[in-house]
């Protein structure tokens, strides 16, 4: 038999990127959720319910509901997310709640992604750092037949691993200084492992981090936040390893 | 209405060739002095506006999500076909087109297809060289799965996330033109409205939707690559924002829009479990590879467990009917065998609406690590959504709205029938007919963007020499004042009901009459609700907030609005239509064991509707579909 509770949700209300902004309090539109709703679905009722009452809905980014867009963006209760591993909220669903439970809800924090209303956020400062050498220089038409380029399964694998990333930004909004490196260190940790993407190592890891620094996103202290809330399990290991890129590519510069 | 398809001459295996010799060039010097508008950043849409941008042309590129990184063809699992014959297992480019205009029913552009298929090649080619990390094997070759309607092995694909890969290989591309200048990027914008001049398309009017500034763009030519329209059903595999308003307006504005009642309805999707469903979840079709699909031979065994049932009472109703494709049949047939089943009293899960999708036999034949691997993610999803494991249980799948195969009528170069209007992907009609092969859809969408448009739109821009308008001109300003009128209009109703609660009612009026099956009935009795809805949609829809800033209800409801039209045009064209065909079943056009029967003689054609103004029927025209090269038969997987 299905399942339905009530729920308090405090929800984080700004009208725009000038507003300060406050939470606020939802009970009546919040009554019998159905344990089978996803979160999001659970927010869509409550948006019926508050137009209804002539009150602006909340607002909040998604699109794909089904995890790999990276649309969706919200902290709930303090976790970028939500609480499952690996899942992003869109994937969230209500049987992880329960009849009387409070909850909070945010849009990401971070001094890089400027909130636009409500939960929903500004993170064109992660295209910027694709944009200043997330890619391998190819014109279309000049490719040499796909299999001439002889690539072992694992480091395929390992590229794959990191290429998993869907650029939702969790990483930066769990991180205590807001930082954008498991982001970067993944997409260098793609290109950089496979034998297409070696010519530019050097150009592209440093243009990538400079591009990092340069859009306000906070360094790597370690705390390690940024794996525990990546949807893709993508491992703070990237870090590490565009570290060291970085370093060797800095040098090399000299 | 002229509807000249522009066919080469020639062989059809050197009507490309010929095409590209004949096209005028743009020299390199003169590419700098044209502005194209691109609409649209998915697979068709970020290749073509990298292209194009790499070969010197100044783009312009729209899309309504925050980046160009999440258009909806990131969603797609399975894979992308190509002609490689990697395997060594009898593939050809004839066969993959073979294949693809069968697959379509016989109601695809044979010269079309030809193309797509011999293009495929050069797509994983490229793509390699951008750095998509297709799966390989141990001696470092490139792999391959199968797909539904194909009995050779040749889909690519990166795990099953395959569309995230080619796109964000795309995307990667289109960053780095951005980078060079040669592209602007307008994010969170959507098209409002088409501006053509003296019949040729010269810009776009679109919203920005954070500021709610309405603007005008202008451009050499205009290209659409703005997905497919399956949102119309409320309820499809599609993301939430995916809508019809950009290839709306452009039929209003007098493109034709061709076979608007051929969609796809994927046969594995999760069931819906409540009404306050926002969207439904596809499971790859590359599932049914390993996966095996049954219902219980009793009814009575339907609210049993399925561990409850034993072997010989289950019906593993593909493998009994088409013993020679099995579960890989292509999707309309996949999809119907499981409607048939469930309106037998034979379907499962609460609703009785679902067929299990098992894989015990795949984990007992290959073990669990294997199957983890090639469908881990996936198995994850499902667990996630349902709280089922398909590890220890069947997966509970039904079938969804999932595609859309008509689309704006385009010729051989991608041109509709407005000059200078090109259309690419989803959005256009002409490769995949009345039904879509598995894997063959980021196939299309890179074909178009990477490696037709940019000789296509060369030839446009290189024989007609278009102007540039400014948007100062009338034409902009009046699309400007009629964008404002109707947001304006929109947020000044304030009635009582939601824009969700209307868009709901017209994906149930949809589905009834013009989903898996239709009838003349059903289809007659959706065009008197439409109007109706829709009249009611004007009177009562309830738009809080403005249009002066970032107001997501707005943005529905100038979706909705258009979808309250256009699924009136769906209907008529599924009523016209009077035959099965691929997606499109007429149940009075059925044979005894319920295939489809296609009518050749009187609708062996694309169907393309051109707008007449308010309040008055479209016309509806023909292009006739000639098969040179594959007979028609009546397509048969058994």
């Amino acid at each position: 038999m299905s399942r339905t509770m009530n729920l308090t949700l405090n929800v984080w209300r700004q009208k725009d990127s000038k507003d300060s902004g406050e939470f606020e309090k939802y009970t009546e539109e919040c009554k019998d959720i159905s344990e089978h709703m996803s979160f999001l679905e659970m927010l869509d009722v409550v948006n019926e319910r508050l137009i209804e009452k002539g009150k602006l809905p909340i607002a909040f980014d998604s699109d794909c509901r089904e995890g790999i867009c990276g649309t969706c963006s919200m902290v709930i209760n303090g976790r970028p997310h939500g609480p499952w591993k690996k899942t992003t909220a869109c994937q969230l669903h209500m049987r992880e709640y329960k009849d009387g439970d409070v909850l909070y809800i945010e849009p990401w924090r971070a001094k890089s992604f400027p909130v636009l209303q409500d939960l929903m956020v500004d993170r064109e400062a992660l295209d910027s750092i694709v944009q200043a050498g997330g890619y391998i220089s190819t014109n279309c038409g000049s490719a040499p037949d796909a299999n001439s380029i002889q690539i072992g399964k694992e480091i395929s694998d390992a590229a794959m691993d990191a290429a998993a990333c869907i650029g939702c930004g969790a990483c930066v909004a769990a991180c205590p200084n807001s930082s954008a490196m498991l982001f970067t260190a993944a997409k260098l940790s793609h290109m950089n492992t496979l034998p297409q993407g070696k010519p530019e190592v050097a150009k592209r890891t440093i243009a990538m981090v400079e591009a990092m620094d340069k859009a306000g996103f906070g360094n790597c202290s370690n705390h390690l936040e940024c794996e525990a809330a990546c949807p893709k399990d993508i491992k703070a290991t990237v870090i590490a390893e565009m570290n060291r890129g970085y370093a060797k590519a800095s040098l090399l510069k000299r | 209405m002229i509807l000249d398809a522009r066919i080469p001459e020639g062989p059809i295996e050197k009507k490309w060739e010929n095409a590209k010799f004949g096209y005028k060039l743009v020299n390199p010097a003169n590419k700098r002095k044209f502005d194209i508008i691109v609409v649209g950043s998915g697979l068709a849409g970020g290749a073509a506006a990298a292209t194009l941008a790499e070969l010197g042309y100044n783009v312009a590129c729209f899309c309504y999500q925050d980046s160009p990184r999440r258009a909806h063809s990131i969603a797609a699992q399975g894979g992308i076909n190509a002609a490689k014959n990697y395997q060594g297992d009898g593939d050809s480019v004839y066969r993959l087109f073979y294949d693809t205009v069968k697959g379509g029913d016989y109601r695809s552009r044979e010269a079309n297809v030809y193309r797509l298929a011999q293009v495929s090649r050069n797509i994983i080619d490229q793509a390699t060289a951008m750095g998509v990390p297709f799966a390989r094997e141990y001696g470092g070759t490139l792999a391959n799965r199968s797909f539904g309607g194909a009995q050779v092995s040749r889909t690519f694909y990166a795990r099953g996330q395959t569309g995230q890969q080619l796109l964000l290989g795309a995307y990667a591309g289109l960053s780095r033109q951005i980078n060079s200048g040669k592209v602007t990027m307008f994010t969170r914008h959507e098209m409002l409205e088409m501006v053509t001049h003296e019949g040729r398309a010269v810009g776009i009017v679109t919203r920005d939707m954070v500021s709610g500034k309405i603007e005008s763009h202008a451009g050499h030519s205009v290209l659409m690559a703005t997905g497919g329209y399956g949102n119309t059903f409320y309820l499809s595999t599609n993301a939430m924002g995916c809508n019809v308003t950009a290839a709306y307006r452009a039929y209003k504005k007098g493109a034709g829009f061709a076979n608007p009642c051929y969609t796809q309805i994927h046969p594995t999707c999760i069931p819906v479990s409540g009404d306050y469903q926002s969207k439904l979840t596809l499971m790859s079709e590359s599932l049914r590879n390993d996966g095996r699909i049954w219902v219980p031979k009793n009814k009575e065994d339907c609210k049993k467990k399925p561990e409850q049932i034993a072997e010989e009472d289950r019906d593993y109703y593909l493998e009994r009917k088409y013993p020679a494709f099995g579960n890989l049949v292509p999707r309309d047939v996949a999809s119907r065998n499981a409607k048939l089943m469930c309106d037998e009293g034979r379907g499962v899960g609460a609703t009785g609406f679902g067929v299990y999708l098992d894989f015990a036999d795949a984990i007992g034949r290959l073990g669990k690590n294997l199957v983890e691997e090639r469908y881990g993610n996936l198995f994850e999803m499902y667990e996630r959504i349902t709280g089922d494991d398909p590890y220890t249980t069947p997966m509970k799948i039904y079938p969804a709205v999932h595609y859309t195969m008509g689309g704006l009528w385009v010729d051989y170069n991608l041109q509709s029938t407005v000059d200078g209007l090109f259309v690419l992907g989803e959005a256009n009609f002409s490769d995949h007919g009345a039904n879509r092969l598995g894997a063959s859809a980021l196939m299309q969408g890179l074909a178009d963007g990477y490696f037709v448009i940019p000789y296509t739109l060369g030839n446009y821009l290189g024989s007609e020499k278009p102007e540039k308008l400014s948007t100062d001109h009338a034409v902009f300003k009046d699309a400007e004042k009629s964008c404002k009128d109707r947001i304006e209009k929109l947020v000044s109703i304030d009635g009582k009901r939601t824009v969700d609660s209307f868009h709901k009612e017209l994906g149930l009026i949809m589905w009834e009459h013009c989903g898996m099956a239709r009838n003349e009935s059903g289809l007659k009795k959706a065009l008197e609700l439409i109007p109706a809805l829709r009249e009611e949609f004007w009177k009562d829809v309830k738009v809080p907030g403005s249009g002066a800033n970032l107001n997501q209800s707005l943005e529905k409801a100038g979706r909705v609005a258009d979808f309250l039209e256009f699924g009136e045009i769906m209907c008529r064209d599924a009523l016209t239509r009077d035959e099965s065909c691929g997606g499109h079943f007429r149940e009075e056009h059925q044979t005894e064991e319920g295939e489809a029967l296609r009518v050749d003689e009187r609708f062996s054609h694309a169907a393309v509707w051109e707008y007449k103004g308010e309040g008055n029927e479209p016309t509806r025209h023909e292009e006739p579909m000639t098969f040179e090269h594959v007979k028609f038969s009546s397509r048969s997987y058994k």
